[in-house]
């Protein structure tokens, strides 16, 4: 275990092995090396957050643990629950209690969200689990103020941004993962649809689910309280925190961590296009957060 | 010819101890060649060996006790087929050795074969599809009989109380002459092409239905449960007349793959919708991956008549297959919806044709195409809307599927209108499956071959849902075994 993460561990309690463990994970798309050697432990029971800019590889981060084929792992190692999480399929993954809820859910046009469900769950629990699979879908529903005519929508298919993001959060609530990642789940919700799924996220909270909450905004973190955060610019984590760390990110944006890390003399790849969102909340231009014309105390 | 039957005052023409005379007579002054066929059981077992002749033909109509102008017509269309070219489009046809084929069996003859002839991969299919033995065996052409046929006798009693006739094409003609008369051959004549010359000059089985005025027929007529009424030939015709205001919905074909030696398989179906009469049309074929399977279908749609034309194309090493329906009066529909799955080895060559002959007619051609490992898949469509048909819509939607980096799909729509007054839409897609549609199926736990079963279902659902459930339940299933090679 890296210096690091035996520091974090320290800091934890209870728990002595993690749920999810990654290790120096280097991960590259088309040849081009995104993330430079990520570290990072989870356990059941905690919140991590994953702060950064656009483009400082967090969406890379969620896809390379959940298996896609375009992300090539070409150093490091991640530990799931005791087993090697790189050499499973996709599908091993989810089951095996892994789960990723999507930035941009895929539409498939055609498939039925009701079938779609039943299938999942089958999947991930055996046919036994389909029995109570109807009350359970039901009560589910209605949690996240869902009508039941979603069952009968093709799956994400002209969906709008909110519902989009209450259906991914079904699937977890259905599938019931031991650490779940969540890529900017917060994105593209306005106030109501954000509220529900943020209660959502927090009936789930517990001792059985580690969370890992990838966001470029707080608001997500001031509903749900994170443990640990982690600050990941170009590829690496730079800065590691509690949950005052958000705050500070919040307040000041990332431009004064930037600062910091250059006066040690560290490398720091910063993504072109991404210049404008380092600033704070005072500096930032209140047009890229939908949230500002809704007030922040309103949500 | 638009004119209505009565069919309770024809004539009964009832089988007859004469005929079966006559029938014998004619079979023993065949040649001795073709007697060679007779099994000397209790089963007799007749088939005019390989290859066409006007001889063949003429043992053929005589075999069966035809009218003379049966006979005529099948000389005719005999004489027609060889003079005709094969058509110089489409699908690669030039590996068909037309002398290689038995152009008439009588349908004992499938008893002459075993359960072992059967193909492994044929008999595994039916394992997973979870097919009943007793069906295995018709499907598989070793059994005539089928434990339905109870159901479907029963079926007959009802649709006989509302004059609703339900026969293969030997006994309507046989039974039903001046109907079979009147509209043999009227909506796709013999000279239509080389393959419909073909079946008009060798035909044997397929169904005639008659429905008469104002009869809703409520179940589906399936082809299915006739399992013993010499159905499934290679030449089979088929003839449905819904008379004015009557519906009449007909299935023929089921998922499990049909195994056949001879390797050609070409039917004509007639489809007659008078005035406001609606005939639904669903065909499901999975024919075995040797046999060239070429259809020519035809519907004529008078005054606000509808005619739906539902066809599902797997298996086969060939389909060429574009239903096709004449808008004849006023406000008269078309619904071609098709779909065609293309695995390795195979060409799927399908489509639909319309031709708006009237106003205030409607049609539209959704075809769904998927293609896996080598396969191919081409979409030929023809709308034709004349001049003076105005308020005519039509809607054309092609979209097609690749599976693999090294399938096909083309698309060749033809669309010519003579009338400016109408309203027209085409439009094409071709889709790939894509890593990310699998990735997020795959990352709710759903195995590689239950993502890629959902997406590619959910691709073919728009006509998956014009099915009756337990064919879409089927066919899902057999979307299913098709995903099982690993996608590349």
């Amino acid at each position: 275990m890296t210096a690091v993460l035996q520091a974090q561990a320290a800091t934890d309690t209870g728990t002595t092995t993690p749920t999810l463990l990654v290790e120096g994970l280097r991960v590259a798309i088309d040849g081009r090396e995104i993330l430079h050697g990520i570290d990072l432990a989870v356990s059941k029971g905690e919140v991590h957050a994953i702060l950064g800019p656009n483009g400082s590889g967090k969406t890379t981060l969620a896809y390379a643990l959940m298996g896609h084929p375009r992300y090539d792992i070409t150093a490091g190692s991640v530990d799931f629950k005791g087993q090697d999480l790189l050499s499973m399929a996709v599908d091993e993954r989810s089951k095996a209690g892994l789960f990723l809820a999507f930035q941009y859910p895929t539409a498939i046009p055609g498939v039925q969200m009701g079938n779609f469900l039943r299938l999942a769950v089958k999947s991930r629990f055996g046919d036994e689990a389909v029995k109570g699979f109807r009350k359970n879908l039901a009560e589910r529903l209605q949690a996240l103020k869902m009508d039941s005519s979603y069952m009968a929508r093709y799956l994400n298919e002209g969906f709008s941004g909110g519902e989009k993001k209450k259906a991914e959060i079904l699937q977890m609530a259905l599938l019931k993962p031991e650490i779940a990642i969540m890529d900017e789940t917060d994105s593209g919700l306005d106030v109501d649809a954000f509220r529900v799924v943020a209660d959502g996220v927090n009936a789930m909270r517990g001792p059985d689910l580690g969370i890992v909450v990838i966001t470029h905004y707080n608001r997500m973190l001031e509903f749900i309280k994170p443990t640990h955060v982690h600050v990941l610019i170009g590829g690496k984590i730079v800065k590691r925190g509690g949950a005052e760390l958000a705050q500070d990110v919040d307040r000041h944006g990332y431009q004064p961590i930037i600062e910091e890390l250059r006066a040690r003399g560290e490398q720091i790849e910063l993504p072109e296009e991404a210049g404008a969102t380092y600033g704070g909340r005072e500096e930032s231009d209140e047009r890229r957060d939908p949230f500002r014309s809704h007030g922040r105390t309103s949500i | 010819m638009a004119t209505t039957i009565d069919i309770n005052n024809l004539p009964a023409i009832n089988v007859d101890p004469e005929r079966e005379r006559m029938l014998r007579e004619a079979e023993l002054s065949l040649p001795l060649e073709y007697q060679a066929g007779w099994h000397d059981d209790i089963k007799p077992v007749f088939t005019t060996g390989k290859g066409l002749s006007r001889e063949v033909v003429t043992i053929i109509s005589k075999m069966k006790g035809e009218p003379a102008w049966m006979l005529e017509r099948r000389l005719k269309s005999f004489d027609h087929f060889l003079d005709r070219p094969m058509p110089a489009w489409g699908a690669d046809l030039s590996q068909i050795d037309f002398e290689d084929i038995h152009y008439y069996l009588k349908p004992t003859e499938k008893q002459g074969k075993t359960w072992e002839d059967v193909p492994e991969e044929i008999k595994n299919t039916f394992d997973k599809l979870g097919i009943p033995e007793a069906e295995r065996k018709f499907l598989a052409g070793v059994s005539a009989q089928y434990e339905s046929e109870v159901v479907y006798h029963s079926m007959n009693e009802d649709l006989a109380k509302q004059g609703v006739i339900f026969t293969d094409m030997d006994s309507g003609l046989r039974e039903h002459p001046e109907i079979v008369k009147r509209y043999f051959g009227t909506v796709i004549p013999y000279k239509d092409n080389k393959f419909a010359a073909l079946n008009t000059a060798v035909w044997s089985g397929g169904s005639f239905v008659y429905v008469p005025k104002g009869v809703h027929v409520q179940i589906p007529l399936q082809a299915y449960f006739r399992i013993n009424a010499k159905n499934s030939g290679q030449f089979e015709r088929t003839l449905i007349i819904a008379e004015e205001g009557s519906y009449v919905h007909y299935i023929e074909g089921c998922t499990a793959p049909v195994w056949s030696t001879d390797s050609l398989h070409s039917a004509v179906v007639e489809l007659i919708a008078m005035k406001g009469a609606t005939i639904r049309y669903t065909t499901i074929q999975n024919w075995s991956n040797n046999v060239y399977n070429i259809v020519t279908k035809r519907a004529v749609a008078y005054e606000d008549a509808t005619v739906a034309w539902i066809d599902g194309n797997l298996g086969s090493k060939v389909t060429m297959k574009y239903p096709a329906v004449y808008l004849m009066g006023p406000r008269a529909k078309a619904e071609i919806v098709s779909a065609a799955f293309a695995n390795s080895g195979q060409v799927q060559d399908a489509g639909g044709k319309v031709w708006h002959c009237a106003p205030d007619t409607t049609s539209t051609i959704t075809s769904k195409s998927v293609t896996k490992g080598t396969g191919r898949a081409e979409f030929r469509g023809w709308l034709k809307i004349y001049k003076g048909c105005t308020g005519s819509v039509s809607a054309m939607k092609c979209d097609a599927m690749l599976l693999d980096k090294q399938c096909y799909s083309g698309t060749t729509p033809v669309i010519e209108v003579d009338e400016e007054k109408v309203a027209l839409g085409h439009e094409a897609t071709v889709s790939k499956v894509g890593e990310e549609e699998l990735f997020y199926l795959m990352s709710r736990g759903l195995s590689e071959q239950d993502s890629m079963t959902q997406i590619v279902n959910g691709f073919i659902e728009p006509f998956t849902k014009e099915l009756p459930m337990e064919y879409a339940v089927e066919l899902g299933r057999l979307i299913h075994l098709q995903m099982d090679a690993a996608v590349g």
